[in-house]
């Protein structure tokens, strides 16, 4: 086992070549301004930077702003919504980025309150994608003066921002020299802004990597310097193709340099209820987590054998839940041979869950960096679960490896990890062959491959420029070639929306089919994680109860979003006591602990009901938003078979007993009728079964919601909510009695 | 026996809730278990010997990423 104290110092920086790299910056413009102290939670600032011109500019965010969008991925929507229009696409210039932390952001006497919600509209949906992250640029922002960063237009040549929260100056260079691949422009703008090697921790900086250039499964590197390892650290703003946006713009990197942390840089309302409820909950961390989930050793990939023992981990482009090899990438393996123990390692100071782990000292065995040791950030389990077993890859070395490089060229894992998978099978459905990928063997489990399809995919060569497409494009052109039958590549494809699912199989839950195709986003997780409470503890088993939870999950997750908080200590650890509450699900004293934060910050009471109300208000905001620009109706909550039932024979026969099964539990055949249908006859019945539960489970959502039966949010539901918006209103108004 | 309101095909005499938790292989650590609606502790998991109508729950909880 790799303890932290047995792990050497990684080797600094040339500060020769950072100088030459700072010598080669043109200034273009430089501002200089009064940082405004934060009160309560809020800066009420917003900055906006326009690379077309270079212009910078300070405004007040207005209190009617605050009330209706409370900060994070409220503020990231109604600014986003304001600069753009109906015929905006992801690479027009008043497409925005825009990122906000929220008034919790940057209090250090709790976990999880470092995080930074970040929007823009996607190359890959076309509407909005939203994206947490850690690190320390959210709370640095803040404390430089700024609720929120708007970035639009497109420079002509590569920029970089930096903002000193110190000496209140913004300022935008031309910037040739530095690298793209995040984990050297991470250490190369660290080292340059830092006045020494203390310093540098002052220091965040957001960046993409190489491969943002051309590929639209890129996101954003949110740095954090390591000061025991001598190293940055990155974190992701995963999904949706941010990256690409940023790069579009020209804009290498964004650097914010704070330094002066201390406990009450926000100003809060009462800090004493803030410090009694994080020591509370430090020592539930302390106490609890060696017994439950143990995020402080692994992390979030601690889940990857569990999924494996209840049928959901994604394998083989989601055909199976779960891999015979599993034992070579359990969570012990992880633990004994490649992740440092023993190391704090948060991404926000105060963190007491520390999941944020690392394998050091990696020696890359490929691409452009083969050879070099480096330190690997993560896995999460969704990587893990992505590159790894979904890809038919269970090797640790391997999914390391992929996991770094899609890091450093800022390539989503996610997103690469389903695409990948779904090249496969293309291969071994012929759909795909060694000619037309170049000589590619791309079969489930092919390491070389893979990787080799990374390393093209980054430099834009060969049939790495199809791989960067994404899924959605990529069949679309699959067909075009007529390489490949479009229904099936409909049905085997795992996106929704144009984005590719996260890691989860949710064949066996229909509520966790529709915790993935009833978001705004896309089939991102995030929302609402329903296939315990569903398949396995049968917690929901109406439709009324799955529709229920698809009402309360995505409001209650919606919020962390808005106020600055990480969900994962939500739920990742819980009170000894849970159990005895009546219901465990919602963990309530957490629950209760976020609305003591919120009062303890912000100074305003909130209860239960009123938390939810400040998400719903956002959650259909961006419904509408979705709507506005060509999305956000029932058609577009369609989802690929895959997802809810067995496409293949091979899939089918692999649970055989099951399906069959429900054929008579649950579709009303008897035993006998089985026996005599064909293989066929049953995938079909299954199929017609299946599809028609999703449509009933529409049925049941959209009402909850407030929505008519085509998903356009009522408008006496606006109004209940408070978000009868006049812009909101002449978007569903023309819809409000149109069918599906 | 009822599990998670289920019917439990596998109960036999002497069946404790240590026993359905292997069979099932429930390897998930946070788990709610209560019979006939009375909360059971994961120290009585192998004590508790379950009866032919007992309704068993084992809530999972794990609420993902």
């Amino acid at each position: 086992m790799i303890q932290m104290c047995d792990v050497p110092r990684y080797k600094d920086v040339d500060m020769e070549e950072i100088k030459k790299m700072q010598a080669a910056h043109v200034l273009l413009n430089k501002v200089e301004y009064e940082p405004k102290q934060i009160k309560k939670g809020y800066t009420d600032k917003l900055l906006t930077i326009d690379v077309t011109d270079a212009s910078i500019k300070i405004s007040d965010i207005p209190a009617e702003v605050k009330e209706k969008f409370v900060g994070g991925k409220g503020y990231c929507l109604r600014y986003l919504w304001d600069a753009t229009n109906p015929n905006t696409k992801w690479d027009s210039p008043e497409n925005e980025i825009v990122m906000s932390s929220g008034p919790i952001a940057g209090i250090t006497q709790y976990a999880g309150t470092g995080k930074m919600l970040v929007a823009t509209i996607s190359p890959l949906t076309g509407i909005p994608i939203d994206s947490n992250v850690g690190g320390f640029f959210g709370p640095y922002l803040k404390f430089s003066g700024f609720d929120a960063l708007e970035l639009k237009g497109q420079a002509e040549e590569d920029v970089i921002i930096v903002i000193d929260g110190n000496k209140g100056t913004i300022e935008i260079d031309k910037a040739p020299l530095e690298h793209l691949d995040a984990h050297l422009i991470g250490e190369e703008l660290t080292a340059m802004y830092a006045d020494d090697e203390n310093d540098r921790k002052h220091v965040a900086v957001v960046c993409a990597g190489s491969a943002a250039d051309h590929c639209d499964l890129s996101m954003l590197n949110f740095t954090f310097y390591d000061p025991r390892r001598g190293t940055v650290r990155l974190k992701q703003a995963g999904r949706g193709g941010i990256g690409r946006v940023f790069r579009h713009k020209k804009v290498k990197a964004i650097v914010c340099k704070y330094q002066g942390i201390k406990n009450d840089l926000n100003h809060v309302h009462d800090i004493s209820i803030i410090n009694k409820t994080g020591v509370k909950y430090h020592r539930e961390m302390a106490t609890q987590d060696p017994k439950q989930n143990n995020m402080r050793k692994i992390g979030t990939a601690n889940t990857m054998k569990i999924l494996n023992d209840y049928d959901i981990l994604p394998t083989h482009n989601f055909k199976f839940g779960g891999t015979p090899n599993i034992h070579e990438m359990e969570p012990k393996v992880f633990i004994e041979q490649w992740l440092t123990q023993g190391a704090a390692d948060g991404c926000w100071y105060g963190c007491s869950m520390a999941c944020a782990k690392a394998a050091d000292h990696f020696k890359l065995k490929t691409g452009p960096y083969a050879g070099n040791c480096v330190v690997v950030d993560g896995p999460e389990y969704e990587t893990a679960a992505g590159v790894g077993p979904n890809c038919g890859i269970t090797t640790p070395q391997v999914i390391l490896e992929i996991n770094f490089y899609c890091d450093t060229y800022g390539i989503d894992t996610i997103s690469w990890g389903t695409t990948v998978a779904f090249l496969m099978e293309c291969y071994e459905n012929g759909i795909l062959n060694k000619e037309r990928t170049g000589g590619l063997e791309l079969n489930f489990g092919n390491c070389d491959a893979a990787l080799e399809l990374l390393h093209l995919t980054a430099k834009n060569e060969g049939f790495g420029k199809i791989a960067g497409m994404g899924t959605h494009k990529q069949k679309e052109y699959f067909a075009q070639q007529g390489w490949g039958d479009m229904k099936f590549m409909n049905d085997i494809a795992m996106e929704q929306k144009g984005l590719e699912y996260s890691e989860y199989g949710s064949k066996e839950s229909l509520a966790q089919q529709g915790g993935y195709g009833l978001t705004n986003k896309g089939p991102q997780h995030d929302e609402a994680w329903l296939i315990f409470m569903d398949q396995v503890n049968n917690q929901i088993p109406t439709f009324d109860d799955k529709a229920e939870a698809l009402y309360y999950y995505p409001r209650f997750r919606t919020w962390f979003g808005l106020v600055g908080l990480c969900k994962l200590p939500w739920n990742d650890v819980v009170p000894e006591n849970n159990s005895l509450t009546d219901e465990p699900a919602k963990v309530p004293e957490h629950v209760d602990n976020y609305l003591d934060l919120f009062y303890g910050v912000t100074g305003r009471r909130i209860d239960r009901e009123e938390l939810l109300v400040m998400s719903e208000r956002v959650y259909n905001f961006q419904r509408i938003f979705n709507i506005r620009l060509g999305k956000g109706l029932r058609k577009h909550d369609a989802i690929p078979y895959r997802s809810v039932g067995p496409v293949t024979e091979e899939e089918y026969l692999s649970r055989q007993e099951r399906y069959d099964g429900q054929l008579v539990e649950k579709v009303g055949y008897t035993k006998e009728q089985v026996e005599q249908m064909s293989l066929q006859e049953k995938m079909a019945a299954t199929r017609t079964y299946r599809e028609g539960e999703y449509e009933k489970l529409i049925n049941a959502v959209y009402p909850k919601r407030g929505w008519t039966m085509n998903g356009v949010p009522k408008i006496e539901h606006l109004k209940k909510i408070g978000m009868d918006l006049p812009e909101l209103i002449e978007i569903v108004e023309p819809l409000q009695n149109v069918e599906p | 026996m009822m599990l998670n309101d289920r019917p439990y095909p596998d109960w036999h005499e002497g069946l404790t809730i240590q026993g359905v938790i292997e069979h099932m292989n429930f390897t998930w650590p946070k788990l709610v278990t209560k019979v006939n609606g009375q909360l059971v502790w994961p120290e009585d998991y192998p004590n508790v010997v379950l009866a032919e109508n007992d309704d068993l729950k084992i809530h999972h909880l794990l609420a993902g990423g």
